[in-house]
């Protein structure tokens, strides 16, 4: 018997669809600070979309399902502090009304902890051991930020990695553009918003961008990418994990 | 210039392509946004101050009914009139009447919010009644025959050479070789053109930032004075305001005037804090004869009681516009309404109708910038979510939109499926990529409009964990 505290990893979908490293980067990281990971099979999404677009029953159906497959674990562990903050923030804002599961998502909600947020805070984890040359600059998305109050964690682990140096952005507080469904609906507004971020990261020493959100940098790379733009864009468990050689996002 | 909040997009990509607008916008972090983070590090505990804030506003609107009515008996006592007006019409006919019944012909305004969303000017005019607004901001756009692009700012998206080719076209009857390059000079020229309408006005119309039931007092506050000369010059003064402006006495008023200018423009106080309570009394030298306060509701009071109802406890500050990325993008005038940026987002579904100002709500990446800056703790994306629920509710989301939800929700909820359905579409991004990047499918258009979308680096996570297990 183990007493190792069990951690099952919310994957998120677009780790599982584009960038499983970040996945295996998770597990990696968990391990090595003395968890027992298990990834539910049963994970899909943890419903954001269908929430942010008001199609509460569809997030609720999808929330239900998330609630039952982790609720059993000692912490949810999610490498997104987008996903994260859905899981801990505003599933019990979906429940708020059903006397039933809000109990199971307040719980829910309560060991939920976005992946350097945990490692730092509830782990303790105050270094890596991971090299990667190289100067970045650090995307914080919103709801990392004003969701699930992650600053720090990514800066001091990051900071630990051998040979790494960060050159912060200029305005760490102005959200990428990227917002879900919004990046698709308002596409012209968002490549405004990316080209502003992309600007900032651009003026800064770093040769890589990172942060903790797949979502903020598959926009950011995408757009990027369209503009013949050359900054690396990795996950930062990546990078703790000391998978920083794998292509980065977007390359072949 | 848009005045449909349907057309939202449209003119959210006319201003995205707008180069004189950028450069303005550009002055929201610097000029707003700065200012204001400076006046909350000074100020020591600012949120204990918001949570007095929101507690204020919260019994306000959760006791509007009585401190409404108690409003009206301190406004009498004083020997003005309080008029209730259910909608925008009602309160256009009863502001007629009462300049009509004063003989009024020019009338100088205040800034006010609400008169705009009354669409108050053209009316008086098409009634022989000519409105000259006095707030520098209000005055150029009224010159250019614009709304406000912004709600305490209204000339934002102006340079000041803009500016100046506006004074230039109107005032006509100076000297046309005059500098007007110095900022300095477009006030001086503002003030002496306005100084004329001042003195000649028959009757003075202001807003209220705040009304205080217990003394009958509506309060103001501008940089300019030009609220005290609109209310003491003219014989009659009309407070219009929206019903949701009251509190219960000047102790809470003073609370929200810490709040209100650190928020606004990072100011301790604003230049000019007026009290405005009653006509002039028999001992005073100074004041109007005759004062009325028009109410309007206008959709607020429906929101009470509702998901939306904590929208009603804005102080209209504009932090959570100055803060906005949507805001600071394409500025006020593309929303197509009074109310821009996430307090738009908020209040608009709710009182033009979610099928009429739907695109607000969306316009958001729930980045929740407004909700951690408004001085009252609105939550300010909950309430955008909570219209785009009923929209979604009601079948008014765009099927486009709903359609692919509906797929891919279909999937979510069932595991294997969807595990199934993520392994081909790694497959198939992987085999149509080039050089790491997908350029263009047939479905997301709007992501492909202005990016391309990495190719997945190899199987699904879930296929290969299972596969190493």
């Amino acid at each position: 018997m183990s007493t190792k505290p069990r951690v099952g990893l919310f994957v998120t979908c677009l780790v599982d669809l584009v960038r499983p490293q970040v996945g295996f980067a998770a597990v990696k990281l968990l391990e090595q600070a003395g968890c027992d990971v298990e990834v539910p099979a049963v994970q899909t999404c943890c419903g954001q979309p269908a929430w942010n677009a008001g199609a509460d029953g569809h997030a609720t159906d999808i929330a239900r399902q998330v609630i039952a497959a982790f609720e059993g674990f000692d912490h949810v562990v999610v490498p997104s502090g987008s996903c994260g903050g859905m899981i801990k923030r505003h599933y019990t804002e979906a429940f708020e009304k059903d006397a039933a599961w809000l109990p199971r998502a307040r719980a829910l909600a309560a060991k939920t902890h976005e992946l350097m947020s945990f490692l730092v805070k509830v782990r303790s984890v105050s270094g890596v051991t991971a090299q990667f040359a190289k100067t970045v600059c650090i995307h914080d998305s919103c709801s990392s930020l004003r969701e699930m109050g992650v600053k720090a964690e990514p800066r001091t682990l990051l900071g630990s990695v051998d040979g790494l140096t960060i050159d912060e952005l200029k305005d760490q507080q102005t959200c990428c553009g990227f917002g879900g469904l919004f990046s698709v609906k308002y596409p012209e507004i968002s490549e405004r918003m990316a080209d502003d971020k992309i600007a900032d990261a651009c003026a800064t020493k770093a040769t890589v961008l990172t942060g903790g959100d797949l979502g903020c940098l598959l926009h950011l790379k995408g757009r990027m990418a369209r503009q013949g733009k050359t900054l690396e864009v990795r996950h930062a468990a990546e990078i703790l994990a000391d998978m920083g050689g794998e292509p980065a996002l977007g390359e072949p | 210039m848009n005045l449909d909040p349907k057309n939202f997009p449209q003119a959210a990509r006319e201003a995205l392509t707008d180069p004189l607008l950028r450069p303005a916008l550009g002055r929201l972090k610097t000029h707003f946004g700065a200012g204001r983070a400076a006046a909350v590090a000074r100020y020591g505990d600012f949120e204990a101050l918001r949570e007095a804030g929101k507690a204020i506003r919260d019994y306000a609107v959760t006791h509007m009914d009585e401190l409404l009515t108690q409003f009206e008996e301190s406004v009498v006592a004083r020997g003005g009139t309080v008029h209730w007006a259910r909608d925008a019409a009602e309160a256009r006919a009863l502001i007629l009447k009462v300049l009509q019944d004063a003989g009024a012909k020019t009338v100088t305004k205040g800034k006010s919010m609400v008169t705009e969303e009354i669409a108050l000017n053209p009316f008086l005019e098409a009634n022989g009644i000519v409105p000259v607004e006095t707030d520098l901001g209000e005055y150029i756009v009224q010159l250019r025959k614009e709304p406000p692009s912004h709600i305490i700012a209204p000339a934002f998206h102006l340079s000041k050479e803009q500016v100046a080719e506006t004074f230039f076209a109107s005032h006509t009857g100076l000297d046309p070789k005059r500098s007007l390059v110095e900022r300095n000079a477009l006030v001086q020229e503002a003030r002496a053109v306005l100084r004329r309408s001042f003195e000649s006005a028959d009757a003075g119309i202001t807003g209220a930032n705040f009304l205080s039931a217990k003394e009958g007092a509506a309060i103001i506050v501008t940089n300019e004075g030009n609220g005290d000369l609109t209310r003491l010059l003219p014989r009659t003064h009309i407070v219009v305001t929206g019903i949701e402006k009251v509190v219960a006495d000047m102790t809470d008023v003073s609370v929200l005037l810490r709040l209100l200018p650190r928020s606004a423009t990072g100011q301790p106080i604003s230049t000019y804090v007026s009290v405005m309570a009653g006509k002039r009394g028999a001992d005073e030298s100074d004041g109007p004869a005759a004062f009325h306060v028009v109410l309007v509701d206008n959709g607020r009071s429906k929101l009470i009681g509702t998901e939306a109802q904590d929208v009603l406890r804005c102080i209209r500050c504009s932090a959570c516009i100055n803060h906005c990325p949507i805001y600071g993008a394409v500025g006020g005038h593309a929303y197509g309404a009074t109310y821009m940026g996430p307090i738009g987002a908020a209040l608009n579904p709710g009182v033009m109708g979610v099928e009429n100002a739907a695109h607000h709500a969306n316009a958001s990446t729930f980045c929740g910038r407004c909700a951690e800056v408004c001085p009252v703790k609105i939550p300010l994306p909950k309430i955008m979510r909570h219209w785009r629920a009923v929209e979604h509710a009601k079948g008014l989301a765009p099927k486009s939109i709903t359609a692919g939800l509906g797929v891919w929700a279909f999937a979510a909820k069932r595991p294997g499926l969807y595990r199934f359905g993520a392994s081909v579409m790694a497959w198939f991004l992987r085999s149509i990529g080039r050089r790491g990047t997908v350029h263009a499918l047939p479905v997301m258009q709007g992501w492909f409009a202005v990016r391309d979308f990495p190719v997945p680096q190899g199987k699904t996570f879930q296929a290969q964990w299972r596969a190493r297990k």
